[in-house]
């Protein structure tokens, strides 16, 4: 090899991402995203539903999920002990990590200490979540991402926008271009003539990554699950890249979010079955991995376990909160979600985007603890609470309760730190007033019907002229033009319809 | 990177995470029973080998069907039409299962360098159990599977499943197998869906998968029979 080896490109962070409203007019604005995305949750929605229908107990399934989930939430301590004990007694290394810079610097001590100068890396939302790749790069560590749509957006120099597919925001004729582009410079090139059919395209993954799966003596990856009873660790996975990642390296490191637990062997026949249906529509997906610390003679003989808090914690403080952690990643409630569809996902600021991301993001940023910044604040508004992502959920997360709650502590949160309380503080408390008396409700509703027949154009309401809290609430929202007459005033005039 | 207050003490890390998750469940939260409602077993009489043979088709692997008798002249036929020369073949695989096929056997012992097995056209092997309902057969490293890189990198992968090995559900296939073993679940070739969501067969696992299904006649007269 001639000049300096080939390095993987700068990744971009989240940081700077403006608040949500902000940050999906844009997106809303890109017709492009707009059709990739609508196109793709269109798909994945209709297959979904075809594989969930065919188990006439899928119901018994989410409720067993989300039992099993509490049951690890509740016993957690205990659980992480009995994993930590066998994962260790079956050759393993466990670490435990506060935070990000923590377990950042295990990944990087762990893979000098085996004079890796690269790593390659399985899919994987903790690593993402602690921006590892950057924390190695820093290092002198190269990290080559190996999954075919974390790839994708590597190569972009680009920031997912989806849990399980986060190219989906790109067409087959952009990512031929960013392969034809980019390839080259990190490795072996894209074929000559590259098409845009996905068959080509995944051929010349197949090609490029194939050098660096077969020379890494370093191999980073997360885990969906793991077994405390046995210290199995499970990676569940599509492409290969995971198998060759867990198999082909003398070193593997694995960083697992501490509420990924589940207590016992058993437990996983219902995990297995609920992942693969909601995740990618299937009835199993193609490969799935499972480990017990160290086999000799088979796979790599070194295995590092980091147990991740990063916040956590706070999310399991709390109650109504942390049903947030039995999330098993499948990203059923992005595919459902309206916003979501038309927002894509990063404008929600975090690897964790959609209905998930508007609960989980804040409550990993510490907004049970602490006031948040804006973006973060902004995030559980992100949401009609429509509640379809209630209904795939297969843990049975109540997302619209707890995006309700996050926006109380939000409003509240905000009382204590402006002097100017914010808009919903104004509408509610006005609300609370208005609703006290019949009286004053009928007042307000004729004071609607006429605010309504001034301010309002073609049927709906965009905004409220001046400054002022209530007007800010319609940088968010359109309303329809209240009734000139409420119900109840009509009934008064007509004698309930009699006259009319 | 600036490093966390904290950090430079990894001991203490386990120390303080386990106390934070102790502090966080102050509210000590009730225990709740975890309802096992879902199916275990498919219905009795269900014909569970049809039912693989169709699921496995379903993802574009290639199932075969044949009784023992029978095996080694479908072995031979499957890697004749694959133009597949050169084999890995782990320790345990029967000899009789190649016998009639015109291959160059390659063995594991000493082990096999990555580059040698990238080299291969494909591989043989048993496998551990199998599930009807996903149309998954699943490895674990025995003695007629071999290593697990054994069916990583070879471009071809035959596996040979028995009708005994064949359960209907994964809660039977997980009550079949040793957790400790390194397993590794396979539902058709490798695959991907992450440009448009549109699924293609075939990145870096082995692009063809044929599973080649051994008929056992009185197993299936018994499973008919519901006993």
């Amino acid at each position: 090899m001639t000049g300096p080896a080939p390095r993987p490109p700068h990744e971009p962070t989240f940081a700077g991402t403006p608040p949500f409203p902000v940050a999906a007019r844009a997106a809303l604005a890109d017709a492009q995203l707009r059709a990739n995305l609508g196109r793709a949750t269109a798909t994945i929605r209709a297959k979904r539903a075809a594989v969930v229908a065919e188990r006439a107990d899928w119901e018994a399934l989410r409720l067993a999920g989300a039992a099993i989930k509490d049951e690890v939430l509740r016993d957690l301590p205990s659980l992480l002990e009995e994993l930590e004990q066998a994962v260790t007694a079956a050759g393993g290394t466990v670490h435990w990590a506060r935070d990000a810079a923590e377990a950042n610097a295990i990944v990087a001590d762990v893979a000098l200490s085996h004079g890796a100068r690269e790593v390659v890396k399985v899919k994987s939302m903790a690593t993402q979540e602690i921006e590892l790749n950057e924390a190695l790069r820093q290092v002198g560590i190269d990290v080559w991402e190996t999954d075919l749509a974390e790839m994708i957006v590597q190569l972009g120099h680009d920031l997912p926008s989806h849990i399980l597919v986060p190219a989906i925001h790109r067409n087959r004729t952009e990512i031929r271009d960013i392969f034809l582009d980019e390839m080259g410079r990190v490795g072996r090139p894209a074929p000559d003539g590259l098409t845009d059919e996905p068959g080509d395209l995944a051929e010349a993954a197949r090609l490029h990554l194939r050098e660096k799966f077969l020379r890494a003596r370093v191999a980073v990856s997360g885990a969906n699950f793991a077994v405390a009873q046995t210290g199995t660790v499970v990676v569940v996975e599509s492409e290969g890249n995971g198998r060759m990642c867990l198999t082909l390296p003398d070193v593997l490191i694995t960083v697992m979010g501490i509420e990924k637990l589940v207590p016992t062997w058993r437990d996983l026949e219902v995990f297995l079955q609920s992942l693969p249906r909601s995740a990618t529509a299937e009835r199993m997906n193609p490969y799935t991995s499972m480990w017990t610390g160290v086999t000799p003679g088979d796979g790599p003989q070194a295995f590092h376990l980091i147990l991740l808090d990063n916040g956590r914690t706070d999310v399991l403080s709390d109650t109504v909160g942390r049903q947030a952690l039995r999330c098993i990643r499948c990203s059923a409630c992005l595919n459902v979600c309206p916003v979501y569809e038309r927002t894509g996902g990063r404008a929600y600021g975090s690897v964790y985007p959609g209905p998930i991301g508007a609960i989980l993001t804040p409550q990993l940023r510490g907004i049970a603890k602490h006031p948040v910044d804006k973006q973060t604040a902004s995030l559980p508004f992100a949401s009609s609470l429509c509640g379809a992502c209630v209904d795939v959920c297969p843990v049975r997360i109540d997302i619209p309760e707890v995006l309700v709650h996050l926006r109380g502590q939000v409003v509240r949160q905000s009382e204590a730190t402006h002097r100017l309380p914010t808009a919903e503080a104004v509408v509610m408390r006005a609300a609370a007033w208005t609703l006290q008396t019949p009286r004053r409700l009928g007042l307000a509703e004729r004071a609607a019907g006429l605010g309504g027949g001034i301010f309002g154009r073609k049927g709906m309401l965009r905004r409220l002229p001046g400054p002022g809290p209530v007007a800010g609430w319609f940088a968010k929202r359109d309303l329809k033009v209240p009734a000139r007459e409420s119900f109840r005033a009509w009934w008064r005039r007509t004698g309930g319809g009699e006259a009319d | 990177m600036a490093g966390s207050p904290e950090a430079g003490r990894p001991s203490d890390a386990r120390e303080s995470v386990l106390a934070r998750i102790r502090e966080s469940l102050a509210d000590r939260p009730s225990a709740v029973a975890i309802p096992r409602d879902y199916e275990l077993a498919l219905p009795p009489g269900a014909d569970v080998t049809a039912l693989f043979v169709e699921r496995v088709s379903d993802y574009r692997a290639t199932v075969h069907r044949t009784m023992v008798a029978g095996l080694p002249a479908m072995i031979a036929a499957v890697l004749r039409a694959r133009g597949a020369t050169r084999l890995a073949v782990p320790a345990r695989v029967p000899d009789a299962w190649l016998s009639a096929a015109d291959v160059e056997r390659v063995g594991d012992d000493p082990p096999l360098s990555y580059a040698a097995l990238d080299a291969l056209e494909g591989v043989i092997t048993g496998c551990a159990v199998a599930v009807a309902e996903t149309g998954t057969i699943v490895l674990d490293a025995g003695p007629d599977q071999g290593r697990r890189v054994l069916s990583l990198l070879p471009d071809l992968h035959v596996c040979v499943v028995t009708a005994s090995q064949v359960v209907g559900t994964v809660p039977e296939a997980l009550a079949r197998l040793q957790p400790t073993r390194p397993q590794t679940w396979i539902s058709g070739p490798s695959a991907t869906s992450d440009i448009e969501l549109q699924r293609v067969e075939g990145v870096h696992g082995p692009r063809t998968l044929d599973v080649i299904l051994v008929d056992d006649p009185q197993l299936l007269m018994r499973r008919r029979s519901g006993s």
